[in-house]
């Protein structure tokens, strides 16, 4: 008599803090395991390069200083991400809207002609509108002609990327920049400062963690944030109330979309001081912000704590590159197996599950 | 160029790009009939593109290439079937993943294959007595591949079966209404498991055709958001196979022309029509859906449990 292991699956009624925290650490438990065979196939010891990720990102101050300027612009998408998938709007444009915000910082930094102390400022708010126009577009073209949010916002993407690209190997590439495809040097007023001796440019960074700090109040204590919720939740209902889907699904790409371009702000007025090519002033953080919103489970203030997480991912990435001479892109792997693992245990979460032998 | 050498050349190059949109657009429809959205097409055309020229490099068997791309696609969709199947896990972020996960993948193991070329690629092949048909002739029978007239051949099959059979009436009503469909008896899973597989393998092969045939070579990312084309090629179609040929060789000559505006637009631009286009082309269809997501899968990207709703 053949015995097979079966399982029977019961929906959870109430789902605690804890167990959410115990799922997530498990997901990304059993991410690290599966990440591990990759380092056994390049002869190394994954015990090993996990202990130099770590040291590499978190053991010493310059580690620790990449750590956190990699987490700066995941937070910042991470916490506008948050706030559009609560309303289940999928908004996966992060990455366009990132480089249209740094767009938008670039030129008015560079042909504005704005006197210093008002240069800065108008470089955010020019690229939260640029951010948030490119998000606009697939939010109107949702609610007016009923288009998939996942594909414009993708597409989008690549508009933007062949956008920053032609702008730096055509009309704006910098008369200085010698042959290079990039924009002259910012003006030095146009510089965000950094804490001494790092790249953290900190006024973005606190820009993030206020903002973080300002959606979580948004969404949990303001009748926006509750039509939010309402629309990702229940769309009938919110019908029935009258919460209109236009006002909201514009109002969350506004705040993503507007987000993810004071992130492009950050990085080209903090780390790069020009517009430059689109993978070097960002390397996926729109998409990994993805992840880190979904692990933050839509709550804006864990992002905090899950934008740094990938941070040390991130930097790791540099140390995995450098000590261990494996490629980069492992990352890539590494965050599509936590994205896989993450969502694939939800179902710990939703539903009980009892094993048993059956004939 | 005289305008007919000009129109043929159009519609030829038309042909072979359409192709792996096409293939790749029969298997996600046959996936979304089912209920099951898989955005991982990109991730599965990339390690597809990756697995059938390393395949055929290393053997020299371009065919050996594409049938380990058409393994390894069907892989790849077993997992999105596992977590949004089975684990009921949210299908977007399980696409996703998908393609994150390929894209990482590729790039990962494709370092040491970068740029380079492969020496024996899919035979073009040239139908002697077809080809002097005026006008169709060389669009059709001239210098295309074998893959291409599978890919044409795969239309009406997967229609008819689609329409006309039995197991066509089971993949829609699972995907419409899978409840009903399991009160008659139909096992669901199993009809989503095989779905999101046969788009799985469908598109392994598309990325298969593109690093053997199309352009025999590696580069990573080389597949540049085919596969998200192809998604909203499938939304264009609704969900109907002979729409989804008319949507992928209509694109394909859209992108091609854009490349005749090259004396007078900056090539970077150029390299943004066709992600512009995709969007134009759903606004287009957009109008008939207003109200309603009319001819999309009513179950589409819901998983089912027995008992619930």
């Amino acid at each position: 008599m053949k015995r097979r292991l079966g399982f029977k699956v019961e929906k959870r009624p109430i789902v605690s803090g804890s167990m959410v925290f115990l799922v997530s650490l498990f997901a990304i438990f059993a991410a690290l395991v599966v990440a591990g065979i990759f380092f056994r196939i390049y002869g190394v010891s994954p015990i090993h390069a996990y202990q130099l990720i770590l040291k590499g990102s978190l053991g010493n101050k310059f580690g620790l200083a990449e750590t956190v300027r990699r987490a700066i612009p995941l937070l910042l998408c991470g916490v506008g991400l948050t706030i559009a998938f609560r309303a289940l709007f999928w908004n996966i444009g992060a990455e366009g809207q990132l480089l249209m915000g740094a767009v938008a910082a670039a030129g008015v930094a560079l042909f504005s002609g704005l006197p210093g102390p008002l240069l800065l400022p108008a470089m955010f708010i020019g690229g939260f509108l640029g951010g948030a126009a490119w998000g606009l577009i697939p939010a109107i073209l949702k609610v007016m002609l009923g288009l998939n949010d996942v594909i414009t916002t993708l597409m989008m993407n690549y508009i933007a990327i062949y956008f920053v690209e032609w702008l730096i190997h055509g009309p704006w590439k910098g008369p200085t920049a010698r042959g290079f495809a990039y924009t002259d040097t910012f003006p030095r007023a146009a510089w965000l400062p950094t804490l001494y001796g790092t790249r953290i440019h900190w006024p973005t960074l606190v820009l993030g963690l206020v903002l973080a700090v300002v959606m979580y109040i948004l969404v949990n204590r303001t009748r926006s944030g509750f039509e939010i919720r309402v629309i990702g939740e229940n769309p009938d209902a919110a019908r029935f109330a009258g919460i209109s889907r236009f006002k909201t699904t514009l109002l969350v790409m506004l705040i993503s979309g507007g987000f993810a371009g004071l992130a492009g702000v950050g990085e080209v007025a903090g780390i790069h001081l020009r517009l430059l090519g689109p993978t070097h002033i960002s390397m996926g953080y729109g998409y990994t912000a993805i992840i880190v919103a979904w692990l933050a489970r839509r709550n804006p203030l864990a992002v905090i704590v899950t934008s740094l997480l990938f941070g040390v991912i991130m930097a790791g990435g540099d140390v995995i590159k450098v000590s261990l001479g494996l490629p980069f892109q492992l990352i890539n792997v590494f965050n599509g197996l936590i994205l896989f693992f993450l969502i694939g245990s939800e179902i710990f979460l939703r539903y009980k599950i009892s094993f048993f032998l059956r004939r | 160029m005289g305008w007919e050498t000009w129109i043929i050349t159009t519609l030829s190059r038309s042909l072979a790009y359409g192709t792996p949109l096409l293939l790749g657009t029969l298997g996600e429809i046959y996936a979304e009939r089912s209920g099951v959205l898989n955005l991982g097409v990109e991730g599965m055309m990339i390690m597809g593109a990756y697995s059938a020229f390393t395949t055929a490099y290393i053997t020299g068997n371009p065919w050996l290439g594409i049938l380990v791309a058409a393994v390894v696609g069907g892989f790849f969709s077993l997992i999105h079937a596992f977590t949004s199947v089975t684990l009921k896990a949210n299908q977007v972020v399980s696409g996703l993943s998908l393609t994150m996960l390929g894209l990482g993948l590729s790039g990962v193991l494709g370092r040491g294959w970068e740029g380079k070329l492969l020496p024996v690629a899919i035979p073009k092949i040239t139908i002697s007595g077809l080809s002097k048909i005026p006008f169709l002739g060389p669009i059709l029978f001239e210098g295309q591949n074998l893959i291409v007239y599978l890919a044409i051949l795969l239309v009406p099959l997967l229609w008819f079966i689609l329409y006309r059979t039995r197991i066509g009436i089971t993949i829609r009503s699972v995907g419409e209404s899978p409840a009903t469909a399991d009160s008659l008896g139909i096992n669901v899973d199993r009809v989503r498991y095989i779905c999101v597989f046969i788009g799985g393998v469908l598109a392994g092969v598309a990325g298969g055709y593109l690093s053997v045939a199309y352009r025999p070579a590696w580069t990573e990312g080389m597949t540049a958001g085919t596969g998200w084309i192809v998604i909203a090629l499938t939304i264009f179609s609704f969900w109907n196979p002979a729409n989804g040929m008319l949507g992928a060789y209509l694109f394909a000559a859209l992108y091609h022309l854009s490349y005749r505006l090259q004396p007078w637009v900056s090539p970077e631009l150029l390299k943004a029509m066709p992600y512009a286009f995709a969007i134009l082309v759903l606004i287009f269809v957009s109008r008939g859906t207003l109200q309603k997501r009319m001819g999309a899968p009513a179950a589409l990207s819901l998983p089912y449990t027995r008992g619930e709703e």
